[in-house]
Parts: C-alpha cells; sequence; structure tokens
C-alpha cells in the first residue's frame, strides 16, 4: 500500500470574475522511502497538489490517502494529529522570526504537548544532525538562507514525521547551498526512510535526489516515471522539453538563440543516452568508420541522475534516410538509447 | 505659583495617569480579543465567519465615528450605574475605556494582519490549533508591531483624558481649564500643556525602547 495515494483530485478557484481550474483529475501514487519529485511552470497548479497532501488546501473533489487514513473524512482534530506526521518545509523558511532557533524546532514538539525540557533535548539533537547546534539560541534573521531552511528542515523533522514535503524548497537559494540542501535531505531519506516529495520548477533538482517524477503542466500530469527512464526516454511534449532542452520550464518560453536553431533544423537529428560503461567503447566513432560517413556532434553533455554519469548527445545524421536508418539501428544495436527529435521540439526550442 | 497650585499640579499628573493606565488596560481586555476576532475571522484569516468579522467590523466602525466629547456625554447614564457618580477621575474610566476599546481593535488586527501568511501556513502545516496559532505564533510574530500600537494607544487615551477635564474628570486637563481658561492663568495653562508633552514623551520613549528590545528581525 503505497503511503500516499491521491485519486481523481480536483481543485477549482473561483474568483470574481473567473474559474480557474488548478488541479484537473490527478491520480497518486507515493511510495513509503520514495524521493518523488513534482516539476511544473509556476502556476502548473504543483503547490497547489502539495498543499492537498495535507489538507492546508482541500480538494474540490477527489480524494487523498495518507497512511491509510482519507483526509476528507478525518475530524478537524484528526487531521491536525495527522499532521504532525507529515512535515514541510518551505520556498521562504517561514520560521518564526521573533523566536531562536532552538525555540522555533521546539515549537512543533511543545503544540502536541512534549514537555520543554524534553522538547529541548530533542530540538538539539535535530540541529546537531543538521549541523547548526551552536546557532541555537542565534534568530532567524542573522542566519544566511541556507542556514535557514536547515533549520526548517530540523524544525520539520522534530514530530518524527514519516512523509516531508518540500514546497520549492531550495528556489530562494544559490546553486551551492541547494546542493547542499539537497545533500541534507538526501542523507536523513536514506538514514530514515521517510518519504521526501519535492516541488521543484528545477529538473537539476529532480536529476539529482528524485527516484520518481511527475511533471505537472495546466493542472494536468502529462508525464511520470522513474527519473532513469524519462531522462533516456522523455515522451510528452513537457518531459521532452525538460529533458533535451535542458531547460527548467521557466525558461521554456524563451527563444534560443538563432544559431542554436538553425544548427538543429539542419538535419536529421537524433539523441542518444549513454551509462557510464558504454563508453569505453568508441560507438560513435566506430560507427563513423563503419558507413563512411560523417555526423554532425550538435551538442554533448554529462549529467548527474540520481548519482551515476549520464551521458547526452545530440547528432544530426545524414540526410540520406535509408543511411540515417542504418545509423540509427547501429546505434540501437550497441546498446544506447536512441531517441529521434521531430520538428515538435523545435517548437519550444525557436519560440512559439 | 503657589505652593498650593503647585501640589495640585502634582495631583493633576496623578490623576491624568491614573486615568490613562487603567481606561487603556481595561481597553486592552477588551479590544485586543476584538481585535483577534477581527485577523481571525476575516475572510482571508484562520477561521472565516462572515457574520462575526461584520458585526465586530460594523460595532468598532460606529464606536470608533462617535467623537470623545460627545461619547463623555452618551454615556454618561452608563457611567452613574457602574461608577455611582459622574465626575471624577474614576468616573472618566468608563467613557475612556468605551473610546479605547475600539481604536484598540484596530490597532490589534492592523498589527495581527501583518503576519507572513507563510509562517501561519507552516505552523497549520504542523498541526496547531487555531488557538495556538493565535497564541503562539500571530502574538509573538506581532509583538513589535503591538506595541507601537500600544504606545500610539496611550497618547491618544492621554490627550481624551485631558478632554475629560471639561467634565469635571480632574487631572491636568481639568486643571488646565478652570485655571487657565476660567481664570486666564496663563502660567499653569502653560505648565499643563508642557507636562502633557513630556507625558506623551515618556511614553513614546519608553514604547520605542521596549519594541527595540523585543525585535529580533534586526540582524
Amino acid at each position: 500500500m503505497a503511503i500516499i495515494e491521491v485519486k481523481g483530485l480536483s481543485r477549482t478557484f473561483v474568483t470574481k470574475d473567473a474559474t480557474v481550474e488548478a488541479l484537473k483529475d490527478i491520480d497518486l501514487s507515493i511510495e513509503e522511502g520514495d524521493v518523488y519529485g513534482i516539476i511544473g511552470m509556476s502556476g502548473a497548479g504543483k503547490s497547489t497538489l502539495v498543499r492537498c497532501l495535507n489538507y492546508l488546501e482541500k480538494p474540490t473533489s477527489g480524494t487523498v490517502t495518507v497512511e491509510g487514513h482519507e483526509l476528507g473524512k478525518l475530524s478537524e482534530k484528526e487531521l491536525r494529529a495527522l499532521r504532525s506526521d507529515i512535515g514541510m518545509i518551505f520556498q521562504n523558511f517561514n520560521l518564526l522570526m521573533q523566536s531562536t532557533v532552538i525555540d522555533n524546532v521546539i515549537f512543533p514538539l511543545t503544540i502536541h504537548g512534549m514537555s520543554k525540557a524534553k522538547a529541548k533535548k530533542k530540538a538539539m539533537n535535530l540541529l546537531e544532525t543538521v549541523g547548526l547546534a551552536e546557532k541555537a539560541s542565534s534568530y532567524p534573521a542573522q542566519l544566511s538562507g541556507g542556514q535557514c531552511q536547515r533549520v526548517a528542515i530540523a524544525r520539520a523533522l522534530a514530530s518524527d514525521p514519516k512523509i516531508l514535503l518540500c514546497d520549492e524548497a531550495t528556489s530562494a537559494l544559490d546553486p551551492q547551498t541547494t546542493q547542499q540542501i539537497l545533500a541534507l535531505l538526501k542523507k536523513i531519506n536514506q538514514e530514515t526512510g521517510i518519504t521526501i516529495i519535492i516541488i521543484t520548477h528545477s529538473m537539476s533538482v529532480v536529476r539529482e535526489i528524485c527516484h520518481n517524477v511527475a511533471i505537472v503542466e495546466k493542472g494536468e500530469i502529462v508525464e511520470r516515471g522513474l527519473v532513469e527512464d524519462i531522462f533516456t526516454h522523455p515522451k510528452s511534449k513537457a518531459a521532452r522539453r525538460l529533458v533535451i532542452e535542458g531547460k527548467d520550464p521557466d525558461q521554456w518560453e524563451e527563444a534560443a538563440s538563432a544559431k542554436e536553431v538553425k544548427a538543429l533544423h539542419e538535419s536529421r537529428r537524433i539523441r542518444i543516452v549513454y551509462q557510464q560503461n558504454s563508453s569505453y567503447e568508441p560507438v560513435i566513432a566506430n560507427m563513423v568508420l563503419h558507413f563512411g560517413k560523417p555526423v554532425n556532434i550538435l551538442k554533448a553533455d554529462t549529467k548527474d541522475v540520481n548519482g551515476t554519469a549520464r551521458g547526452e548527445m545530440i547528432l544530426g545524421l545524414s540526410d540520406d534516410p535509408k543511411l540515417s536508418d542504418n545509423q540509427i539501428s547501429y546505434l540501437k544495436e550497441h546498446g544506447l538509447a536512441v531517441d529521434e527529435l521531430t520538428t515538435d521540439d523545435d517548437v519550444a526550442k525557436g519560440g512559439r | 505659583m503657589s505652593a498650593t497650585e503647585i501640589q495640585m499640579i502634582i495631583k493633576g499628573i496623578g490623576e491624568t495617569l491614573y486615568m490613562t493606565i487603567i481606561s487603556t488596560l481595561i481597553g486592552y481586555v477588551i479590544g485586543l480579543p476584538w481585535g483577534i476576532g477581527l485577523t481571525v475571522t476575516n475572510k482571508d484569516g484562520i477561521h472565516p465567519n462572515t457574520v462575526v468579522f461584520r458585526i465586530l467590523d460594523i460595532l468598532a466602525n460606529i464606536m470608533r465615528s462617535i467623537p470623545f466629547l460627545i461619547m463623555l456625554i452618551v454615556v454618561i447614564p452608563i457611567t452613574q450605574v457602574i461608577v455611582g457618580k459622574t465626575y471624577g477621575p474614576t468616573a472618566m474610566i468608563v467613557p475612556l475605556t468605551i473610546s479605547a476599546a475600539p481604536l484598540i481593535a484596530r490597532m490589534v488586527e492592523s498589527s495581527l494582519n501583518e503576519v507572513d501568511k507563510g509562517v501561519i501556513e507552516a505552523a497549520q502545516s504542523m498541526g496547531s490549533s487555531n488557538f495556538q496559532i493565535v497564541w503562539k505564533v500571530m502574538l509573538s510574530e506581532a509583538k513589535v508591531s503591538l506595541i507601537s500600537g500600544a504606545t500610539i494607544t496611550i497618547a491618544t487615551i492621554l490627550g481624551y483624558s485631558a478632554m475629560a477635564g471639561t467634565l469635571g474628570g480632574g487631572g491636568l486637563g481639568d486643571i488646565a481649564i478652570r485655571y487657565g481658561y476660567y481664570r486666564w492663568q496663563g502660567n499653569i495653562l502653560i505648565t499643563t500643556v508642557i507636562l502633557l508633552i513630556l507625558l506623551v514623551q515618556l511614553f513614546q520613549v519608553i514604547g520605542t525602547v521596549i519594541g527595540n528590545r523585543l525585535d529580533k528581525r534586526k540582524r
């Protein structure tokens, strides 16, 4: 049984002059211990979706079941009790600015009735876990963004939750701090087996830490699966943009440089993905020797997917359809994942 | 100034402080929950309730729109019932409190509305009850703003208490009217004015110092 089970979830916002369907008929199933990414453009509905998981936002229709409890059927009091099983961290940290670091971590413990002395001891341990024990009596305003997020993580973990929701938790941080926070979340996931749900608009965050991912576009999940699989074989348009263009959703609308577009239009193009071990054999060079025809390397990159290096390349093949077909099957025979790029992908590239 | 006049002014200071502080305190007993109610039941609040909000809102508007001098006269029957007489500093606490409470309610409402919605959401995500959110999050996060509101309130009530002097309310205002206005004793008038200014200054300084000391948002 999945720890989180979402069925037919819809959320509609009614404003004075419009009705906005933020989420449309979402089904989602998240297994215990997973690190699940939900990626999408701002306004895609992902923040609403994550708030439905702890009922900060009540769905218009559909059900959310957490640890076997259907949230819509719980009383206010039962819901509050269950929420202590679901930690949450935010883009803007949302710490109590007038309380010390340790009091922030103590807060969720005392609201559920733990004695102050016991809570303090536990909070110190948590601050040690996140590496901020020496800042216990500082105030959040004296800390950096990364440190604030660490405090928020300690606070979210205080009630020993089984689930941690991260709403754009690294979006306000610089790349290096983002890495550190993600490494910390990864460590906590491995050590405690906590289920982590990560809302983000950044593909690199998903690649870095998530096992599974769902891509949300305009209130719907357009693609889902193992991050590795989606990285290797993106199917939906949104996924192809994320993976192939290497672009985060917020940049989708931006036009790429004209030169790049022209080069990509020139010939039949394929994207290949290879793992570390396949890079021992010079497949591309052998293919060129085999057919006696050159290929054009339009892009080559290595990306870290869940800790393993994945190479990706975009090749421009021969204009001769028969020859290029042979080239593709040659690559497939040699164990590479090959994906043909259609003009569809150029739409995103060249701007609409 | 004669010794009796000086003694009278010292007594006046005492009466003014007595009226101001006691009516502000009772005003908070009524105005604080009132302001919390306005914030909580607001449509963006943590427990929206249009009916309750409307009642609290309209009541505050009505009471805030009655000028204090009129309020003094209108509540005379109530003062008679509660205090047993309608003149003197203690009697004046009734109209002062009635005027202070809605002012305080609005001050509290605006302070609490300033609290970051994200922090409240975080508290909700931890399973806090609404009572805990008000008590441990909103009041605590807004304390600097609440103190500054209290400082403004107390200066306003001090001004009202001087007005109460016209109806025999006692205090510095009473002295200023009797000696400065009816008897043309300019020195006493000026002395009372200076003392009132000093009192307002004093409250302002105390409020600012406490506020700064409590504020932890600065680096």
